[in-house]
Parts: C-alpha cells; sequence; structure tokens
C-alpha cells in the first residue's frame, strides 16, 4: 500500500508542478491545490499507515488498547488542510483581482505590472 | 433562478446542519469532530442558505457579521489560555472542572472546550466572510 | 532608585518627549534637560562611595537558559562617563531647545537624542558584554537617526548611512569577538572576566579576538582607516555632533579599549595594534584638521585626532600612560564640547561656519567669544586651564616611558602643536582676529539657552585648572584605579616649578602658534594632501558601496525576474538535482519496512485519483477542471477514512465543497483554460515535472519506510485522557497540547480572510 500511496503522491506532484508551470493564472491555482493535497498524502504517508485504527481511546479506558494510527500527523495535516483552504481562497481572489485588473490571465502579461 | 424545493429542503436541512455543527463541536473531545469540522458544518448550513436564498437573506439569517465572528472567535481562543494564567500556571494549560449530573455520566468542561468553540466561531467567520465576499461579487 | 532605572528612564522619557513637544512648545528644552539633571545628581551622590573604591553590580536575569543577565557595573570609569553623558547631555537638552526651536521636528529630535543618552548610560554601566553590546548597537542606530535628522538633504542620508554602515560593520566584529571572550573566559560578567585575564591571553583565539574586539572600538571612536564617518557625519544638528560625535559616543571605543585592558592588555598585539593606529590616527587626522575651513568639520578632525591620541595611550599601557588617557579624556569632553557648541551659536547667530567669512565676533558675541576663548585655550594647554594640565601630565607621562619615550614625546608634541593651531582657527580667528572687512551687523549675543553649554563647560575647565584635585581625586583617581585594577592616587597641580616639562609645553605652544601664523602660506601644500586624500578609505567605502550595490542589482535580474515559472524551475531543478544525487549516492535503503497488503478498492481509489489529476492538467474546460480537482480532493479523504483518519476525512469532505463553491465563483468570471505555450514547451516542463514526482515518490517511498527514532505520539496516547480528558487524540493535540500551534493556525486564517475582504471591498470605496 505504501508503494501505492508513494505512486500517488508522486503523481500528485507531478501533475500540480506541471500546472503550476502553466502561463494561465488559473492553472497554476489549480496545480497549487493538488500541491497541497499532495503534501497532506505525504505527511500522512510518511507518518506510517495504520489500517482502520483511529486514534480514539476506547470509553471507560486511560490509553488506547492495541495498535492505532499515528494523531500527530493527523493533527498536522488538519491544520494544513484548513489553512491551504485560506491559502487558496486568498490566491484564487487575488487572480481574479488581477484578471480583472490587467484583463488577462497571461502571467506573461503581468510581468511588469509591480514595476 | 428561484427554487421551490430548493428552499423547502434548505429550511430543514439549514436547521439540521446548525444543530450538527453544534453536536459536532461539543463531542470532538471524545469523538471525532470538533471546533474545525463543526465550523465548517455550520458555514456549510449558512452556504447552503446562500444558495437557496441571497446573500442578503443570509447575512440577516447570521444576525452577525462575519468580522465579528472572526474577533470574537479569536478573542475567546486566546482568552481560554490566559485563564490559566490566574493561577499562575503557564499560558494555555488546561484547566478542568468536573460537573456531576444526574442520570449522566460525569462531564469534564474545561478551557479546551472553550478554546474548540473560539475555533469554531473563528472558522464560520472566516469561511462566511471569503464565501460571501465572494458571492457579492 | 536602582541603576537600571537611570538607563530605562531615558527610554521611557524618549517615548514621550514626541506628545510633550505637541503640548509645550516654548522652554522644551529646559524641561527635557530635567532628566539629565536628576541623574547627573543621582550619580553624585555615587561619587564619595566610588572614590572609596566601591562597585555597584546589579544583576537581573534576562535569557536564563542561556546565562545571558541584563546586568549593571558601577566603578570609576563608568562614573567619570556617566557624569559626561548625563551632564554634557543636560546641556545639549537645553542647548537644542533653542537651537532648533523653529524646527517642526524638535520633538523627534529629542526623542532620538534621549534614546542616544539612555543607550550611552547603558554601554557604560553595562555589567557583562552581552549588555554592553545591545546598548552599543543602539548608540550607533541612534546615532544614524540624529546625522539623518535632516531626512531631507541627500548629503545628510548618505553620511547616516556610511556611519551606520562603518560602526555598525565594526558592532558585528566586536559581538562576534565578545562571544569568543565569553566562551572562552567563561562568563560574559566584567566581575568574573577580570581574573581570566591570563587565561584569554594565552589562548589561541586571543589574537583574533584582539582584532575583532578592536576592529569594533577603532570604528567607533573614528581611528584609521575608518575616521572618514566622522567628519560626514558633521551633517547633523551641531548639538549632535557636540554630544555625540565628540564627547561621547565617539568616546565608546576609548571605552571598551580602557574596559578590556585588564582583561585583554599587556601583550605586543594589544601595544602595536593599538598603540600603532591610535598614533596614526592621531596625526593623519590632525594634519587634515588643518585645510579645512569649515568650523564643523575642523573640530571633527581635531576630535578624531585627540581619539587618536587616547588610543595610542591606552596601547602604551604604562600606568602612566592609562592615568594620561583618563585625564586627557575628561578635558577634552569640556573644551571640545564648548568648541562645538560655540560653533553652533556662530551658525545660529550668522548663518556661517566658513571660518574666511566670519572675524571680530567678540563685539557682537562677548560671553560666546569669552567661553569660546576659554575652551580654546584650554585646548591650546595655556594654564591655569584644565587642558594645560593634561598637556603636562602628557609629556611627563611619554618622559616615563623606557626606550621609546623620546619619539613618543615628539609625537605628542606634533599632535599638541596641531592642537593649537586648530584652537587658534577655531576658538581666536572668528572672535578676535579675523580678516579685516569681515562684519556681521546681523550678529547679536546668543540667548541664554546657547549660551550656557559653553559658558559652564569652558567654565568648568578653567575651575577644574586652578583646583585640580577636585576632579582629580573625587572622579579621575577611581576610573584610572578601575582601568589599572589597583588605586591609583592621582596628584594634580597646576605648577611644578620651572622643569623640562614647562619648557616643552611652551615650545609647543609657541610652535602652535606659528603654524597658526604660517597656515595660509601652507594652504597650497595642503591641496596636494587633498589629493591624496580623495583616494583614501572613503573612497573605498563608496567603492564597496556601489559594488554591492551592483551585484545585488545583478543577481536580482538574474534570478527574481519576474516569472514565476522560472523561480519553480529553479528550485525544481536545484531540488531534484541535489536530492536526487544523494538518493543515488547512499549505500542502499536503510530500515526498508514490510509493505502492508494492498486491496483492490484501493488500488482503484488511486487509480482514480491519478487519472483526475492528469485529466486537470489536459482539460480545457473550467469546469471539468474544478470537477477533477474534487474527485481528488474527495479521494484523499477515501483514503484518510480507510487508514483511521476520521477528523481528516470529515475535514477534508468539507472543505473540499468549499473548494469546489469557490471555484466555481472565482472560474465563472475567469476566461476559458487557453493553453498559452506550443508543445516543445510542454514537453519540456512535463519532462521536469516528472522528474519532480519521481523524486517525490521516492522520498514517500522512503520515508513512509524509514523510522530512525520512535514516534511521540505515545505520550500524547498515554496523557491524553488522564491529563486532558480526552478520547480523541487528534483533538486534544489540537485544542490542549499544542493549542498555542492551534491559535497561530487560526489567526492566519483570519488573516487570510480579512486579505480577501480587503482585495474584494476595499477596491469599492477607493472608486468612490
Amino acid at each position: 500500500m505504501e508503494m501505492l500511496l508513494s505512486l500517488v503522491i508522486g503523481g500528485l506532484y507531478a501533475a500540480g508542478f506541471y500546472l503550476m508551470l502553466r502561463r494561465s493564472l488559473a492553472k497554476l491555482i489549480i496545480g497549487l491545490s493538488l500541491l497541497s493535497n499532495a503534501t497532506n498524502l505525504l505527511i500522512f504517508t510518511a507518518g506510517g499507515l495504520t489500517r482502520a485504527e483511529p486514534p480514539l481511546v476506547p470509553r471507560g479506558a486511560d490509553r488506547p488498547t492495541g495498535p492505532f494510527a499515528d494523531p500527530l500527523p493527523q493533527a498536522m495535516i488538519l491544520t494544513a488542510i484548513v489553512i491551504g483552504f485560506g491559502v487558496l481562497a486568498f490566491a484564487l481572489v487575488l487572480a481574479y483581482r488581477a484578471y480583472q485588473t490587467t484583463g488577462s490571465e497571461d502571467l506573461d502579461a503581468m510581468k511588469e505590472t509591480d514595476r | 433562478m428561484i427554487s421551490l424545493i430548493l428552499r423547502t429542503a434548505t429550511h430543514f436541512l439549514f436547521t439540521i446542519m446548525l444543530q450538527f455543527s453544534l453536536f459536532l463541536l461539543l463531542r470532538g473531545h471524545n469523538e471525532p469532530g470538533g471546533g474545525f469540522v463543526a465550523g465548517l458544518m455550520a458555514a456549510g448550513g449558512f452556504a447552503l442558505y446562500t444558495i437557496a436564498y441571497d446573500v442578503a437573506a443570509t447575512r440577516q439569517a447570521l444576525r452577525v457579521d462575519p468580522r465579528t465572528l472572526i474577533a470574537v472567535g479569536l478573542a475567546i481562543a486566546a482568552g481560554s489560555g490566559l485563564l490559566s494564567l490566574m493561577k499562575g500556571s503557564p499560558f494555555m494549560t488546561g484547566e478542568w472542572g468536573h460537573l456531576r449530573l444526574p442520570y449522566l455520566e460525569r462531564l469534564n468542561i474545561g478551557t479546551p472546550l472553550l478554546f474548540d468553540t473560539g475555533v469554531y466561531l473563528t472558522v464560520i467567520g472566516v469561511t462566511l466572510m471569503i464565501i460571501l465576499s465572494l458571492a457579492e461579487e | 532608585m536602582s541603576i537600571i532605572l537611570t538607563v530605562l528612564s531615558g527610554f521611557i522619557f524618549a517615548s514621550a518627549a514626541p506628545f510633550v513637544h505637541r503640548f509645550i512648545k516654548e522652554g522644551i528644552g529646559w524641561i527635557m534637560a530635567l532628566l539629565p539633571i536628576s541623574l547627573l545628581i543621582y550619580f553624585l551622590t555615587y561619587v564619595p562611595m566610588v572614590a572609596a573604591g566601591e562597585v555597584t553590580i546589579v544583576s537581573y536575569p534576562w535569557i536564563p537558559r542561556l546565562g545571558v543577565t541584563l546586568s549593571f557595573y558601577l566603578d570609576g570609569l563608568s562614573l567619570l562617563f556617566s557624569l559626561l553623558i548625563s551632564g554634557i547631555g543636560a546641556l545639549v537638552l537645553i542647548y537644542a531647545g533653542s537651537y532648533l526651536k523653529e524646527h517642526p521636528q524638535l520633538g523627534r529630535f529629542n526623542l532620538f537624542i534621549l534614546m542616544f543618552m539612555a543607550s550611552m548610560l547603558g554601554v557604560v554601566l553595562a555589567g557583562n558584554l552581552l549588555t554592553l553590546f545591545v546598548f552599543w548597537e543602539l548608540t550607533s542606530l541612534s546615532s544614524y537617526l540624529l546625522i539623518g535628522f535632516d531626512h531631507e538633504r541627500e548629503t545628510a542620508r548618505s553620511a547616516a548611512l556610511q556611519a551606520l554602515l562603518v560602526t555598525g560593520g565594526g558592532g558585528l566584529a566586536l559581538l562576534a569577538g565578545l562571544v569568543m571572550i565569553g566562551q572562552i573566559g567563561g562568563s560574559f560578567e566584567f566581575s568574573l572576566l577580570l581574573q581570566q585575564g591570563d587565561r584569554l591571553r594565552g589562548d589561541p583565539l586571543y589574537v583574533p579576538i584582539v582584532l575583532l574586539v578592536l576592529l569594533g572600538a577603532f570604528t567607533k571612536s573614528a581611528q584609521v582607516p575608518f575616521h572618514f564617518w566622522l567628519p560626514s557625519a558633521m551633517e547633523a544638528p551641531t548639538p549632535v555632533s557636540a554630544y555625540l560625535h565628540s564627547a561621547t559616543m565617539v568616546k565608546a571605543g576609548i571605552y571598551l579599549m580602557a574596559r578590556l585592558t585588564p582583561i585583554l592588555g599587556g601583550t605586543d598585539t594589544w601595544f602595536y595594534t593599538v598603540s600603532i593606529i591610535g598614533g596614526a590616527t592621531m596625526l593623519v587626522t590632525g594634519i587634515s584638521a588643518l585645510y579645512q575651513n569649515d568650523m564643523k568639520r575642523i573640530l571633527a578632525y581635531s576630535t578624531a585626532s585627540v581619539l587618536g591620541m587616547l588610543t595610542l595611550l591606552l596601547g602604551l599601557g604604562a600606568t602612566a600612560t592609562i592615568e594620561t588617557a583618563i585625564i586627557y579624556l575628561f578635558a577634552h569632553a569640556l573644551y571640545k564640547g564648548a568648541l562645538f557648541l560655540v560653533a553652533g551659536a556662530v551658525d545660529h547667530e550668522t548663518g556661517r561656519r566658513d571660518i574666511r567669512a566670519l572675524g571680530g565676533l567678540r563685539r557682537a558675541m562677548p560671553i560666546t567669544a569669552a567661553a569660546a576663548g576659554l575652551a580654546a585655550l584650554s585646548m591650546a594647554g595655556i594654564p591655569p586651564l584644565f587642558g594645560y594640565i593634561g598637556k603636562e601630565v602628557l609629556y611627563e607621562a611619554a618622559q616615563k616611558l623606557s626606550g621609546i619615550g623620546s619619539y613618543v614625546t615628539g609625537l605628542l608634541m606634533l599632535a599638541s602643536l596641531l592642537l593649537v593651531a586648530v584652537a587658534g582657527m577655531v576658538g581666536l580667528r572668528p572672535f578676535v582676529i579675523g580678516k579685516k572687512g569681515v562684519t556681521h551687523p546681523e550678529a547679536h549675543e546668543a540667548p541664554i539657552s546657547l549660551r550656557l553649554g559653553p559658558v559652564v563647560l569652558a567654565g568648568s575647565g578653567l575651575l577644574f585648572g586652578l583646583f585640580p584635585s577636585l576632579a582629580g581625586y573625587w572622579i579621575l583617581s577611581p576610573a584610572v584605579a578601575a582601568v589599572l585594577r589597583q588605586p591609583a592616587p592621582l596628584h594634580l597641580s597646576l605648577w611644578h616649578g620651572w622643569n623640562e616639562i614647562v619648557l616643552l609645553s611652551l615650545a609647543t605652544t609657541a610652535a602652535g602658534a606659528g603654524l597658526y601664523a604660517a597656515r595660509e602660506r601652507l594652504l597650497p601644500a595642503a591641496e596636494a594632501l587633498k589629493g591624496i586624500a580623495r583616494w583614501g578609505p572613503a573612497r573605498g567605502y563608496s567603492a564597496t558601496l556601489n559594488g554591492m550595490m551592483r551585484l545585488a542589482q545583478a543577481q536580482t535580474r538574474l534570478l527574481q525576474n519576474g516569472r514565476l515559472r522560472i523561480y519553480l524551475m529553479i528550485v525544481a531543478t536545484s531540488a531534484v538535482g541535489l536530492a536526487g544525487y544523494t538518493l543515488l549516492h547512499r549505500d542502499g535503503f536503510i530500515g526498508l519496512g514490510i509493505e502492508s497488503e494492498l486491496r483492490f478498492y484501493e488500488v482503484a481509489i488511486g487509480g482514480v485519483i491519478l487519472a483526475a489529476a492528469f485529466l486537470a492538467t489536459q482539460t480545457r474546460s473550467r469546469l471539468g477542471a474544478v470537477t477533477a480537482l474534487g474527485v481528488v480532493g474527495y479521494g484523499v479523504a477515501l483514503i484518510y477514512i480507510l487508514y483511521g483518519a476520521p477528523d481528516l476525512a470529515m475535514t477534508q469532505f468539507l472543505i473540499e465543497t468549499f473548494m469546489v463553491i469557490l471555484f466555481i465563483l472565482v472560474f465563472y468570471h475567469l476566461p476559458g483554460l487557453t493553453p498559452f505555450s506550443e508543445w516543445k514547451r510542454r514537453l519540456r516542463d512535463g519532462l521536469l515535472s516528472l522528474a519532480v514526482g519521481t523524486l517525490m515518490f521516492t522520498l514517500a517511498y522512503l520515508a513512509s519506510h524509514a523510522r530512525f527514532h520512535p514516534p511521540i505520539s505515545r505520550f500524547f496516547a498515554e496523557t491524553s485522557v488522564p491529563m486532558a480528558h480526552g478520547r480523541n487524540i487528534v483533538n486534544v493535540i489540537l485544542v490542549d497540547f499544542r493549542a498555542f500551534d492551534t491559535l497561530g493556525e487560526i489567526t492566519v486564517l483570519s488573516v487570510a480572510a480579512f486579505g480577501v475582504y480587503a482585495l474584494l471591498k476595499l477596491r469599492l470605496e477607493g472608486k468612490r
């Protein structure tokens, strides 16, 4: 399974990176979104995979019984998902405003705008 | 585009989603859930409302400005950490009280729950601020 | 009142200064001077204690883990400087209140100068090297702000920057030296380091330490070849030049060398470096002073010359030369402060500072002229002024040196006769002699606030000249004792009877007067010197600065060309190249674990995700791209469910839904996804992306199998219920164990939301 997930991660990185190299502003953001999913999966996989055992302590016990998925990467990814959403929303609106102002979504056409 | 079916369904779904979000928030410390998911769920309810009606109606249903929600949420989250300072413990030490209610198991109430409430409100505020300002374009 | 308050009160007062100025315009200088006056009185109460040999040490923990304390140390040397800083500070503040009366930013000026005073007190009262360094940098900073006070003038700005870069660069070297001292000496505290002198002098790093520390001291005290910033710094308002660039801040380097003499001094390295640089500075800047015409620049060069003399004396390191350094430092602060303030008053009344355009001012400004005359006589070393005593002990100390005594005496005589000539140029010529025909009908006597400073300072020169033991016993002896680490009773008196020293002194004065008289005829020769000076270190400074500027511009053009994808390519190629190289050259894969079993529906999910991602790269439809993104997101959420992360899955589902809404809301306004590049470029990008993907695949695969440390999650799992009363460990981490991180995160989230809000809403208000 690690092999499969690593393939998915690699594929997402490749696709995300390819999109970020495009000149189109919209594609850049789609790529960014793919990249953030890929990174979350990378953290998830690197933390070690445990099937179907959520990190919950059973009622009445004071520690988990049996194997459990590592809670730390999960906490980190949870944060990353929500932050990723905030960043993406900002990037989207920035792109939209940039398009409104410059009338183009070609990144090369925006090269000189901040000079 | 006004859809009667959507509006009727929203009428129920909206209430259920808000209630469910509170449920998620309160049980989050022991079962899957928590402030983030709960906040997103509540914001989802309002987003649905926006689709069925319009932004103005949503703002009315929300009663407070999303900016206020963000500010209050951040204040609650940061303030919950300050409580422990009064006892001389470091910032953000969890403080707990225990309630023994009849017919129920022992209830633990502590500053982390307060903190999670702050997260909940902030997430609702952030999500709605983004969605509503975009929808107004 | 504790010592720390003497330092902090300055900063507190400083921050209030602009507000006070908003309400009170009249006599602001006198109000501002209340603080330094009370500080002066406070320090005076310490005089008997310190004269009895007591040392006060106060210490506060600052960064306890690193062993850094905020400590203060008051001995004779600190006290001498503290008295000068607070005393001259009071006079300068009163003076500035009147000098800059019309300036709209007087409040800001007071802020800067009080901030400087507090920092300078911090330097001389610091009880350890790190405290000293912090305040040292603060003096550089406030000096920068004060030199550039008239920031609308280009010359003021570049002079300020020059001073900051030179002293700040020296400050960095100093920091390195101080840290090394602390490492070797085992402590940063002066009180403990004083016992460690032998260990430091014997350490192999001794020479680098000395050079680094001296670099700091030399830049601060304007020693050759770093002296050029001091004349440029005359762009500052005159009260600043009098205070920072003559009486106090430039002496911080001297203070540091004196302070560290017991710890680092007494070796050949110290002796030769300090005395040679000091001697060179003394002569080079002394001669440069001669061919200046601007009163302030003359004074600046002669200040650097005296600083060189003090450095030379400290470097020689004999008991007598160290005594002389302290005595002369005191004398210089009095007369040079007075002369600077006089120059300012003349400038204020006549609008001129060029000595060729001034003359006969004694009729219009009798009191200022008297103060100038006294100060100039002190500078020229004429009895019964304190400067005479300074010059006398100077020659006496030089004579006592074994072996090189006569050479040093000769050098000092040369420097002294230059000082005599300079004294004539600024102290006498504008008032007494002057050119015939130069008149100043507009000039009249300066107001009391402008006269007070010169009169008090020049008067002190006379007072201490007549009663030298007053200063000698109470203030100077303890300061010398602090440097020498043994009691050093000074026996100063005006008259020792006719001896060789008196004759030397007379000869110097006569020669100096001759030089002054012959100055006009020597000026053509000075033109040649000016030609040489043009190739001096100032040119090196500007060449370096321009070079760095050009380098930065070239680098920016190369790396920051405004094309995002070029940046990304650089990042990706470096990452793939470096990480790939490492991966290929490692010896096999360490600790590959067992591959967990694969189920058919998992293959299906993975396949769908990959297919959707590929579709996203190829589609031209906006809706198609958004759908593909949604499929990827939901697929990832399914993986979270399968591997025991229900919280993640729930969040991911909800976020993914919002994401789709957002994309649709925005893409609605954007045009379709047109491909801009032709196939060649797409192929190149595709290959690079594949390389990135392969690298990430390898890294993910290795990371999922490698385990170098046991996971720390066991701690969270075991304490989650007993300590945090929560059974959902992920949530407990978020809201309890790592709640601070979460607080930061929701703050970032709010910032992003406000960013969106600002982008969309503020535009409308701008249009209105």
